[in-house]
């Protein structure tokens, strides 16, 4: 096997066990005494990893010279998809219970609901976009389309920062590590541009 | 004195057939019996439940108690919100205070007082007769439990301390002690935390200082060695680890109100119909229900213990 394959097997199978975790959880009764919101919040912490995780490929690829590791983008970044949507579906069903009226008045009336969902229609769209076909037929219009991904990224912490109560460590932690990825880009591109003057 | 008890089932709360008859409602019912399914212990005894703490002698039986099922003494304390342990709502308190000390535990009773005094804890108590309430217990965050408290009425304590004409308002302290208190190092909520009652709901038949749960002390995470019950309130003006009560003139500025007054007010009675910015209050989960089960009632349930004390006020403006 090539290594690139061996990676991403590994990745897919450890990219599996948040889920894996919360299935076990069910099984023997361990997902607190309040298992609907520990499911959302486990859920929604894992998008916002593996939106982290997919935009950190590009990055490693221009230190390491590794071109290869941008076969591992597009699965990273439907896992990201995967655990949006089990967390957009925690939210029907734990937090309304298809109630649509509620659903509905959550997201017009509360800002982080409509971050929230606005930010789970991108990573919809990039993720019903990111076959072969879809490539094939959008052309050069498909980068500008994926680069929405960085929308989605920031969108997710957002929508983290403004649920939290008192207790910002953690949507401030995923806030630098996505500042951190989207500034190296700008920097790369910056760096691009020096060197193509001189 | 005349004491009421609020039936459990007003004939208010009987689904009418048309409304039983609704295909979403019973689909919601027969989820929530699903889940039921899957905690089969979820009938257990008050009586024979416990963690194996300090049993509290000579308790008497209240007929303000609810005859709901307790939930389970496990997920009451492994499910709580008590930020000097741990920020949110998890078992984080109860891992980070595995190491607390409710004793010696001093109260102080100053303000406008006819008899202040500092109090040791176990003499605090002892006048008093211990009660078992049963009461819902419904937080903020839209779940709620069914607890069986065991403490004394605020109001024997108030009169036993006798506050003078100029009290209008008892305010609650939580102690500030960074040796028994972890997280009041860092700057997480305002400490100590405090929380306040108008006089006349501190003298409601309903408010108890509570010393135990199950028959048994208060474990940490729930509030030791005594904590305030407003069961008709949101969870968090239960004020725990109680070091001061005074009672003053104006209305006590409460943590959560200090921490976000958009959100949280002074009042904070349960109101289905006054929304949390956040999310509605409209239902809640009565844990461990993945799901939202219950339509949460005015009061809690509590209309006809407390309403009257709020006659004429508007209960969105006073959230």
């Amino acid at each position: 096997m090539k290594p690139i394959t061996v990676v991403k097997v590994l990745c897919f199978a450890a990219a599996l066990i948040p889920a894996a975790a919360l299935v076990y959880g069910f099984y023997t009764n361990d997902l607190t005494a309040n298992p609907g919101d520990y499911i959302t919040d486990q859920t929604g912490t894992w998008t916002i990893a593996f939106l982290t995780i997919s935009l950190t490929v590009t990055p490693l690829r221009r230190l390491t010279g590794w071109n290869e590791f941008i076969k591992l983008r597009r699965m990273l970044g439907l896992f990201a998809f995967f655990y949006a949507t089990l967390h957009m579906l925690t939210w029907v069903v734990f937090v309304h219970f298809f109630e649509v009226s509620f659903m509905v008045e959550d997201v017009a009336k509360r800002p982080f609901i409509t971050v929230g969902m606005a930010t789970f229609l991108i990573l919809l769209t990039l993720a019903v976009t990111s076959n072969r076909f879809a490539i094939r037929r959008l052309g050069r219009r498909w980068q500008v389309l994926h680069r929405l991904v960085y929308v989605a990224a920031v969108g997710a912490v957002i929508h983290f920062w403004w649920l939290v109560k008192a207790d910002i460590t953690e949507p401030r932690r995923w806030a630098v590590a996505i500042a951190a990825l989207l500034g190296f880009r700008l920097w790369w591109m910056y760096r691009g541009r020096l060197s193509l003057r001189s | 004195m005349l004491i009421k008890q609020a039936p459990d089932i007003r004939s208010s709360e009987i689904t009418p057939k048309s409304v039983y008859l609704r295909r979403r409602e019973f689909i919601q019912a027969s989820a929530a019996a699903l889940v039921a399914a899957g905690f089969p212990s979820l009938a257990g005894e008050a009586a024979a439940q416990g963690g194996g703490l300090a049993k509290l002698p000579n308790v008497r039986k209240s007929p303000l108690s609810t005859t709901e099922t307790p939930s389970l003494y496990e997920h009451v304390t492994s499910y709580n919100n008590f930020y000097e342990f741990a920020p949110g709502a998890g078992d984080g308190p109860k891992n980070n205070s595995k190491n607390f000390k409710p004793r010696p535990w001093k109260v102080k009773i100053d303000g406008h007082v006819a008899k202040p005094g500092d109090y040791d804890i176990d003499d605090f108590i002892k006048p008093h007769t211990l009660e078992e309430r049963v009461y819902r217990f419904r937080c903020v965050e839209a779940w709620s439990f069914v607890i069986p408290w065991v403490g004394i009425p605020m109001a024997d304590v108030l009169k036993r301390v006798e506050p003078t004409s100029k009290a209008k308002y008892v305010e609650m302290t939580t102690a500030h002690d960074v040796g028994r208190f972890p997280m009041q190092k860092t700057d997480l909520l305002q400490w100590p935390y405090i929380e306040g009652l108008r006089l006349d709901e501190a003298m409601n038949p309903l408010t108890l200082l509570a010393v135990g749960l199950y028959g048994e002390v208060l474990p940490a995470q729930n509030g030791a060695p005594i904590r305030l019950i407003t069961p008709w309130k949101y969870g968090f003006k239960g004020v725990k680890s109680i070091v001061r009560i005074r009672f003053v003139e104006n209305q006590p500025r409460n943590t959560w109100q200090t921490m976000a007054p958009q959100e949280y007010g002074f009042y904070a009675n349960v109101n289905p119909e006054v929304d949390h910015p956040r999310w509605s209050q409209a239902r809640e989960r009565r844990l461990p229900s993945f799901i939202p089960n219950r339509r949460t009632e005015m009061f809690n349930g509590y209309t006809e213990q407390v309403a009257h004390m709020y006659k004429g006020m508007d209960l969105r403006k006073n959230y």
